[in-house]
């Protein structure tokens, strides 16, 4: 296995989502190539660092205030329906669903 | 030869009543799912944006819309995916606002796959966070995670800061698996080589 071919299962293998046959070939070229041992560790702790590192936290206050206007806008959209008539009968609007599939 | 199955409905889950319920306009039951997911659409939003005042406006907008539309939700996703989707495309349109002179979309295909080989191989210390202040670490994560194209943080933020699966994020996304999977190993390719500079072993680095 070339390191090139590491690098593309790199992602599978961090995941482990992978055959065991594959995970084994990759074990087996980690033991002896030292750098894509390196790569390998240092992108699961850049991960990892990322995954524990909070940023972007809501605070409280902020919290409160988007809940407040939420809510109110939320009360107005369905006021608005209520002098029109119930939700089944307006027209699709913009935002659909989609079949993750399709 | 005959087989016999016992099909037992699964119960409707927690989320699935309370959506049910926000349906038929109960706005009490909006508001639980709106403080069980206004944190991740926040951090989504600012990931996104890069900016505190649009990703305020984004988790706002994106519950209102989610609100207005709940009819159009069939269950076929989870209510989280089919809303994160609405967050991200409401993102990227205040980002694009921002940035007009640049191409913003979560389709680019940036370059080759060269901007992601690893150039430096260096090993890190150990338990390289603790080299910096909680201030320290959040400024330079944030910088760093910054500097990658929106289409492919909006990946990684998905993945492996939010932990949607794969085939979430390709539904959220509007995307393929593959394609998901291209963008992730080269998001966390380019933030391993960006962060070496913070984190790699310094000569006589004794610290545990």
């Amino acid at each position: 296995m070339k390191c090139s071919d590491f690098l593309k299962e790199l992602t599978d293998y961090l995941d482990n989502t992978m055959d065991s046959h594959t995970k084994a070939e990759l074990e087996e070229h980690l033991q002896w190539c030292h750098n894509c041992y390196v790569v390998c560790n240092t992108t699961k702790s850049t991960i990892e660092i990322y995954r524990d590192s909070k940023l972007y936290e809501l605070p409280d206050e902020l919290r409160s205030r988007i809940h407040s206007a939420i809510v109110t806008k939320c009360r107005c959209h369905k006021s608005s329906l209520e002098n029109v008539g119930s939700p089944s009968e307006l027209p699709a609007k913009k935002t659909t669903e989609q079949d993750p599939s399709q | 030869m005959e087989t016999i199955e016992n099909k037992v409905a699964e119960p409707p889950s927690e989320e699935s009543i309370l959506v049910a319920a926000a349906r038929t306009g109960d706005i009490g039951a909006f508001e639980s799912l709106v403080r069980r997911y206004d944190r991740s659409v926040f951090r989504i939003a600012q990931h996104i944006t890069q900016n505190r005042e649009d990703a305020e406006d984004v988790v706002q907008d994106a519950f209102l819309k989610a609100y207005q539309n709940l009819g159009q939700f069939q269950g076929q996703s989870k209510f989280y995916t089919w809303l994160v989707r609405i967050a991200v495309n409401e993102a990227l349109m205040r980002l694009r606002r921002r940035r007009p002179e640049r191409t913003v979309s979560i389709d680019e295909d940036i370059k080759t796959d060269e901007d992601s080989m690893p150039r430096e191989i260096a090993d890190w210390s150990p338990n390289p966070e603790q080299l910096y202040t909680q201030a320290e670490l959040k400024e330079l994560l944030g910088k760093t995670i910054q500097g990658l194209p929106p289409s492919f943080r909006t990946v990684f933020v998905l993945r492996d800061v939010e932990g949607l699966s794969t085939e979430e994020t390709a539904s959220a996304l509007e995307l393929s698996v593959p394609a998901v999977k291209s963008r992730l190993l080269r998001a966390r390719l380019q933030l391993r080589e960006r962060l070496n500079k913070y984190f790699k072993r310094r000569d006589g680095d004794t610290r545990p």
